[in-house]
């Protein structure tokens, strides 16, 4: 297009607003798949999903279901619902990995709750749409480990060209961090017992804040009062086993909701992760097994579901390469080590969707819900299974296979 | 206390014995699909080793020597030990901040032969492997190719067992990662390359002249200027894939290019001049501004070409217990099934000099092979046994054995060289 006439500048323009206008109006979608699973219910052999105007209308076998005239039909092996990362970074930090693309971590101080994942997130990363093209449909991204509370996450559709485009949930979880990543990040707190008391102090400071009739307001204590009120849960990354007891500590002493992050050594202590009653998004099994992750296991998950343990995968952050995992490739992993099929599916998607507390709009097929959807030519956890095509909200936003 | 010493005597002569006459009892393998990799698979195949040796391979009809240990192999996949043509296990480094160059420096000298991470990548099926300084230099010293017998020497690890012969490469980078700026270390491409340069021509004056007085580093250069010695390059974009291209033009000597990660972009230029690839299966792009075009699809494209090319670990990039996923993802991205699993084994032999040792499945080459559950190409399917010159050296079925692959409490207590060749 070195030359542009101004017709074809024109005729481009034009077929650009046809083409809006088609993916904005033609929204009857037939979906038909060899093996359909939409994890709420039993895989179903020869099923059809039908999609309008942007949600599931009805899911069943090619026997029950007739396709209405004007639905576009598309065939594959094996179509599941989007799956769901329960927690990465991705947006937040993108590919190039300089300063200027990575906004997970501020440095400048330890705690900062205060920090909106909304503030940063760039919808057109590159990372965004490499995991949507593999299926990945809802993230739940933000802020990342390494601060004693290094801010605010959110959950977004992998679709949309903005922030507001693709939001579901604009403040998730406060992401806390203990461990050595913490002492490496910043000056102090520089162990373990002082990271602890720090955190305790801005508890205690919080249900002071709560107190008062009239605060001046504050940011930080905004957030922490929410997180007090159970509001908004409270993310603690935590992989080894003195870590994740801390956490259950301080959940016991200031009563908000936990969620576990990592959790690598939780195989040590699952009674008491079990007494707590408390979810785990479980570190991705191909981390690697150095550091606080060096007592690292393939197992976790099965350990976790065989104990009954909500879980779900994540990808959690990477500094480096790949700048992403890919959550279904984690689990994949946990499946060769010992996990069932359906937990392991289950677990990037409705099981995924119920921590979260998105399960209502997102995580199975089923009549009503947002048409989210990822076709394969193969078993969805094979390695050389590709994804042939993705839908979200009711629209498909990839055909490439990959 | 007096009456112990001639029995514990006794039993080190036995052990010495033991290492000198290793596998004196022939092993066969019968009814696993093989996968010889040098030739077609074969159902319900027949593998025997003996003395450490491969002394038959073919179909259910090949003859089992007398007294033979038999192993059933029904239902699982027989293929040769992995071979990864850069890793960092071992813990060893190369050099050090007070020169960019340093062809004299040995990795050999700072590898711990008892590191878990030796017994942790046989879990993933990997028996021969190149171990290699970082990237953060031109030229960081010396690597060496590894087989992950039981040692207590590394002496003891090398292909032959002495340092008479080449038992590694030379590693060299270009890119950013050297681009510190600061002291020895260049601060453009230009100069990168011209450091690089004046490092062969003067080894080129060296090797010219009679007698001259020793010099280590020269020493080495003469050895990669005669071809003994392979240089495992690392490079990542199109333009510094093609200045290597440009240096083996000049210099003459033997490259592998590594990491490759715009290698479609020039896969006709790689085939071209007949180089050699190690690449690496890496599950998103980007992590550092060289890397962001890095996709599953670089093997497809050197096949393509007509390019030899081999997968590697870069561990801890990837982690060893999962060098088969590298195959399998090429496949997914239009690799022939065939090529990819020659790029896990015999392709990454040809790229260390050993194949006429290990790669393949052939009478006469070393008994290094591979038990699996399933087709190595499989999510499903895990290394149940590796086996290195006729010895068992991973067993899954062994509950002491197991958690070099699953992991545990305290079961790994190396730490990782993690940063090490993306980065300085």
């Amino acid at each position: 297009m070195l030359n542009e006439s101004a017709p074809m500048k024109a005729s481009i323009l034009l077929l650009s607003i046809i083409l809006f206008a088609v993916s904005a109006q033609a929204q009857t979608y037939a979906v038909k798949g060899e093996r359909v699973y939409t994890v709420s219910g039993r895989m179903i052999p020869n099923g059809v999903v039908l999609v309008k105007d942007g949600t599931i209308e009805r899911v069943g076998t090619a026997a029950q279901v007739r396709i209405p005239d004007g639905y576009a039909v598309t065939e594959a092996k094996v179509v599941t619902p989007g799956f769901i990362d329960a927690r990465n970074t991705v947006g937040i930090s993108g590919h190039l990995n300089v300063p200027a693309d990575q906004d997970q971590l501020e440095r400048s101080s330890p705690f900062q709750p205060e920090l909106r994942a909304i503030d940063a997130y760039n919808a057109r990363e590159r990372l965004v749409e490499y995991v949507r093209e593999l299926g990945i449909t809802t993230i739940h991204t933000g802020h990342g480990p390494g601060a004693l509370a290094s801010g605010q996450t959110m959950i977004v559709k992998t679709a949309g060209g903005t922030v507001n485009e693709a939001l579901i949930d604009s403040v998730t979880m406060v992401a806390f961090t203990l461990g050595t990543s913490v002492s490496g990040n910043y000056s102090s707190p520089g162990t373990r017992s002082k990271q602890v008391a720090m955190l305790r102090a801005e508890f205690l400071k919080a249900r002071e804040y709560m107190a008062k009739e009239n605060p001046v307001r504050d940011l930080k204590m905004d957030i922490m009062a929410r997180v007090l009120r159970r509001e908004v849960r409270a993310l603690f990354t935590v992989q080894q086993a003195t870590e994740i007891q801390s956490a259950l500590r301080l959940q016991r002493e200031f009563g908000f909701d936990l969620v576990l992050d990592g959790a690598a050594e939780a195989y040590l202590m699952l009674a008491d992760i079990q007494a707590a009653g408390v979810p785990v998004l479980v570190h991705p099994p191909m981390m690697r097994t150095y550091g606080e992750g060096r007592n690292a296991t393939l197992t976790l998950a099965s350990e976790l579901h065989k104990a009954g343990i909500p879980f779900a995968f994540q990808a959690g952050f990477e500094g480096y390469v790949p700048k992403t995992r890919i959550v279904h490739f984690e689990a994949a992993i946990a499946l060769q080590s010992g996990l069932p099929f359906d937990a392991a599916l289950t677990a990037i998607t409705l099981g995924s969707a119920r921590i979260l507390g998105i399960d209502a709009r997102v995580g199975s097929l089923e009549a009503g819900k947002d048409a989210d959807l990822a076709l394969f030519d193969g078993e969805p956890f094979e390695y050389t299974t590709r994804t042939v095509a993705v839908m979200v909200n009711g629209s498909w936003v990839s055909n490439q296979a990959r | 206390m007096t009456h112990r010493t001639p029995i514990l005597a006794l039993g080190l002569l036995l052990a010495a014995a033991g290492i000198a006459q290793a596998q004196e009892t022939p092993v066969a393998v019968r009814g696993a699909r093989i996968i010889p990799i040098s030739g077609p698979e074969i159902e319900n195949g027949v593998l025997v080793v003996h003395r450490g040796k491969i002394t038959a391979v073919g179909d259910a009809r090949t003859a089992i020597p007398r007294g033979a240990t038999l192993i059933d192999g029904r239902g699982k996949v027989l293929m040769p030990g992995l071979v990864d043509t850069h890793s960092h296990i071992g813990g060893g480094d190369g050099g050090d901040a007070s020169a960019a160059m340093h062809p004299d420096v040995r990795i050999l000298d700072a590898i711990d032969p008892r590191s878990d991470t030796f017994r942790k990548a046989r879990t993933g099926g990997i028996t021969t492997v190149n171990v290699m300084p970082g990237s953060g230099h031109l030229m960081s010293g010396q690597t060496v190719y590894l087989k992950l017998r039981d040692a207590d020497r590394i002496v003891d690890m090398l292909p032959d067992k002495t340092m008479d012969s080449i038992y590694g490469g030379l590693k060299m980078a270009n890119g950013t990662n050297s681009l510190r700026g600061t002291g020895p270390f260049p601060g453009t491409r230009g100069r990168q390359t011209a450091m690089q340069r004046g490092i062969f021509i003067r080894a080129q004056e060296y090797m010219a002249k009679e007698n001259p007085p020793r010099d280590l580093q020269m020493e080495t250069m003469v050895e990669v200027l005669q071809g003994k010695r392979i240089v495992h390059f690392h490079t990542h974009t199109h333009f510094d894939i093609l200045t290597v291209l440009r240096l083996v033009e000049e210099f003459k000597f033997r490259a592998v290019l590594h990491h490759v990660s715009d290698a479609a972009m020039v896969a006709e230029e790689i085939a071209a001049a007949g180089v050699q690839s190690s690449i690496i299966a890496i599950d998103a792009p980007g992590g550092k501004v060289e890397a962001i075009n890095l996709s599953y699809s670089a093997g497809a494209a050197l096949e393509k070409a007509g390019a030899d090319v081999s997968y590697h670990t870069d561990d801890g990039v990837t982690d060893s217990r999962f060098f088969l996923r590298s195959a399998a993802f090429g496949v997914r991205a239009g690799m022939s099934r065939a090529k990819a699993l020659e790029a896990v084994t015999l392709a990454g032999a040809r790229m260390l000099d050993m194949a006429h040792r290990v790669g393949s499945l052939e009478v006469g080459k070393d008994a290094d092979f591979i038990l699996l559950s399933g087709d190595p190409l499989s999510v499903y399917s895990v290394v149940e046994q590796t086996w290195i010159e006729g010895s068992k050296v991973f067993d899954r079925a062994d509950p002491k054995q197991k958690p070099f692959f699953t992991g545990g409490y305290e079961v790994f207590r190396g730490e990782g060289f993690f940063h090490s060749c993306y980065h300085d």
